[in-house]
């Protein structure tokens, strides 16, 4: 694609008047303003989401779907509204397709054992990528271990993307592809409606980790065809503690429950209990009320916002990190696919990424360094770890500028 | 005959020559030239059983029980490394400080030291860092030692 649209983009977009919606913005750190370039970690988070979750403890907070009392009726209102709010975003056909989860590994744990439970047999095959995150790595392995199944893995390329031969690993053993769409390491943006449709060809159940695609492009689950989604509210302006497993209706219908408890059940006797219906089957307990409203706060605050012009002005963000890193000497920037979300992921010959993160919050810059719960990836490429710098909508080209002059420095002490 | 400083002297060393230092660019500067300068252990000690797992920089930590050279009570003798310069550096104090003690005196030291000179926060759990590691290895030797 030609840059100049997306520079444009930058142009109109107005990082100013969004960052203005992030009082955190305005610390200062070690004496210097604050550069926030660790998103991919976690977000920072929008007054009106904060708001909305004071509100309700403030206003409205009662047990959801339990009382008969006025504050019951209101909070289970609230909540029911932003599954709503979510629904919409996703683009699902149901909004009890949507069930609330603490968060995306709570939500692929979920999908592991129940899914492992209703489809793996002795000799099974599930199928992953050599760039998922561990969470989407260790529960399949437990549902592996549990069932006689094994783990397979599509291999990556130097540039970090899936072998072109990708779908030459389904076997007629392979029962569950579980993948993520975009990686929290590399920014690669995996070919997710490909992979689902050819999936979905050999009846492969398909789960996907949509933790980094979420908060950085529009995902509508029927377009992509996949039975299972899951993300994280943190990661996309929305509070920590709160995260969505979207599921097809019929395989959450024929999935059995993973947690059990209050909230979940039909009817229960000693000698046998009969489940609720979607999605409170899968929400066993007091859900995180304020979470999931803070969420649908989130995704409106999205929505109030431009999305398209985010991503936009994210891609360009992108692209002039990528530039300006590049001119370091000694610099190679890990994960270089085509289609990126905004993660510059590298390693300095000769600077350990302790080092350099250490040196870049001394001057104020946060990013994440380490192996970023991907040690497979790590080894895949020879490193034990990376500096990750990673972009929203309210960070700015000033603010890449500081983390390049920033890293100069620190690589100066270091050498 | 050379007499060795106590453990709070040598923690008040540290701490006073690191108070010359203005900002944080010397201190950092500092503690990367130590690192620099801590000898390498031995290539034959950089070993999977001597490393003290972090998850952000890795820590390579030997101890040793010697007999005192002037006959008191045996001391532990550490040599140690790091694939970080700055948690190198920051290993570089420790051994300096608690090198050459007892066992009884390594258990019972209070490291204030690290966080007298500005560096507490590689000691924050939040770095998961080698460090913190490192400082749990060592009186874990010097328990064992101590039996």
């Amino acid at each position: 694609m030609d840059s100049r649209p997306e520079a444009e983009a930058t142009t109109r977009f107005d990082a100013g008047a969004v960052r203005a919606d992030f009082p955190i913005l305005e610390r200062r750190i070690h004496g210097r303003p604050l550069v926030y370039l660790d998103n991919a970690a976690t977000s920072q988070k929008p007054r009106p989401v904060v708001e909305a979750m004071a509100a309700y403890y403030a206003t409205i907070n009662a047990n959801v779907h339990r009382g008969v009392h006025t504050l019951s009726i209101l909070a289970t209102e609230a909540q029911e509204a932003a599954r709503e709010t979510v629904r919409g975003h996703l683009n699902a056909r149901h909004a009890h397709e949507v069930i609330f989860t603490a968060g995306t590994t709570a939500s692929l744990n979920l999908a592991a054992f129940s899914l492992g439970q209703l489809l793996l047999q002795p000799g099974d095959e599930v199928l992953i990528t050599g760039m998922e995150h561990h969470a989407n790595i260790v529960p399949w392995q437990l549902a592996c271990a549990r069932h006689g199944a094994v783990l397979k893995v599509i291999p990556i390329t130097d540039e970090g993307e899936l072998e072109e031969s990708g779908d030459a690993h389904f076997t007629e053993r392979t029962r569950i592809l579980a993948f993520t769409h975009a990686s929290n390491t590399l920014g690669t943006v995996n070919p997710a409606k490909h992979l689902v449709s050819r999936a979905r060809q050999r009846g492969i159940v398909t789960v996907v980790d949509g933790a980094q695609a979420v908060p950085h492009m529009a995902v509508d689950v029927q377009d992509l065809g996949c039975d299972l989604y899951a993300f994280s509210g943190h990661k996309m302006f929305g509070p920590t503690g709160i995260g969505v497993l979207y599921g097809r209706e019929e395989v959450l219908e024929r999935m059995p429950p993973w947690q059990s408890g209050g909230e979940m059940i039909d009817r229960v006797t000693f000698q046998h209990t009969t489940y609720a219906k979607l999605p409170f089957k899968f929400e066993a307990g007091t859900p995180h009320i304020a979470g999931i409203i803070g969420l649908g706060e989130a995704v409106r605050w999205i929505h109030g916002n431009d999305p398209r012009a985010m991503a936009a002005h994210e891609q360009a963000l992108l692209e002039h990190a990528t530039r300006e890193l590049l001119t370091i000497d000694g610099l190679r920037i890990i994960g270089t696919a085509r289609e990126k979300v905004g993660v510059a992921s590298f390693t300095i010959d000769g600077v350990h990424h302790y080092d350099l993160g250490t040196l870049l919050d001394q001057q104020g810059i946060a990013v994440r360094t380490g192996h970023h719960c991907t040690q497979p990836l790590m080894d895949r490429f020879g490193i034990t770890g990376t500096t990750r710098a990673s972009f929203a909508p309210y960070n700015t080209a000033e603010e890449v500028d500081a983390l390049v002059a920033a890293v100069i420095k620190a690589v100066n002490m270091l050498r | 005959m050379k007499s060795t400083p106590t453990l709070e002297q040598a923690q008040q060393e540290v701490v006073d020559e690191f108070a010359l230092f203005a900002d944080w660019q010397d201190r950092y500067e500092q503690i990367i030239e130590m690192g620099k300068d801590l000898p390498l252990i031995a290539a034959d000690l950089k070993t999977d059983d001597n490393l003290v797992r972090g998850c952000q920089s890795r820590v390579w930590l030997h101890a040793r029980l010697a007999p005192d050279p002037d006959g008191g009570p045996a001391v532990m003798q550490l040599t140690a490394d790091s694939d970080a310069l700055i948690t190198k550096g920051l290993v570089a104090l420790v051994v300096r400080v608690l090198n050459n003690r007892t066992p009884e005196e390594v258990l019972e030291a209070k490291l204030d030291f690290i966080d007298r000179i500005g560096l507490r926060e590689h000691l924050s759990p939040t770095r998961s860092n080698g460090l913190a590691s490192m400082l749990d290895q060592m009186r874990r030797y010097a328990l064992a030692f101590s039996r």
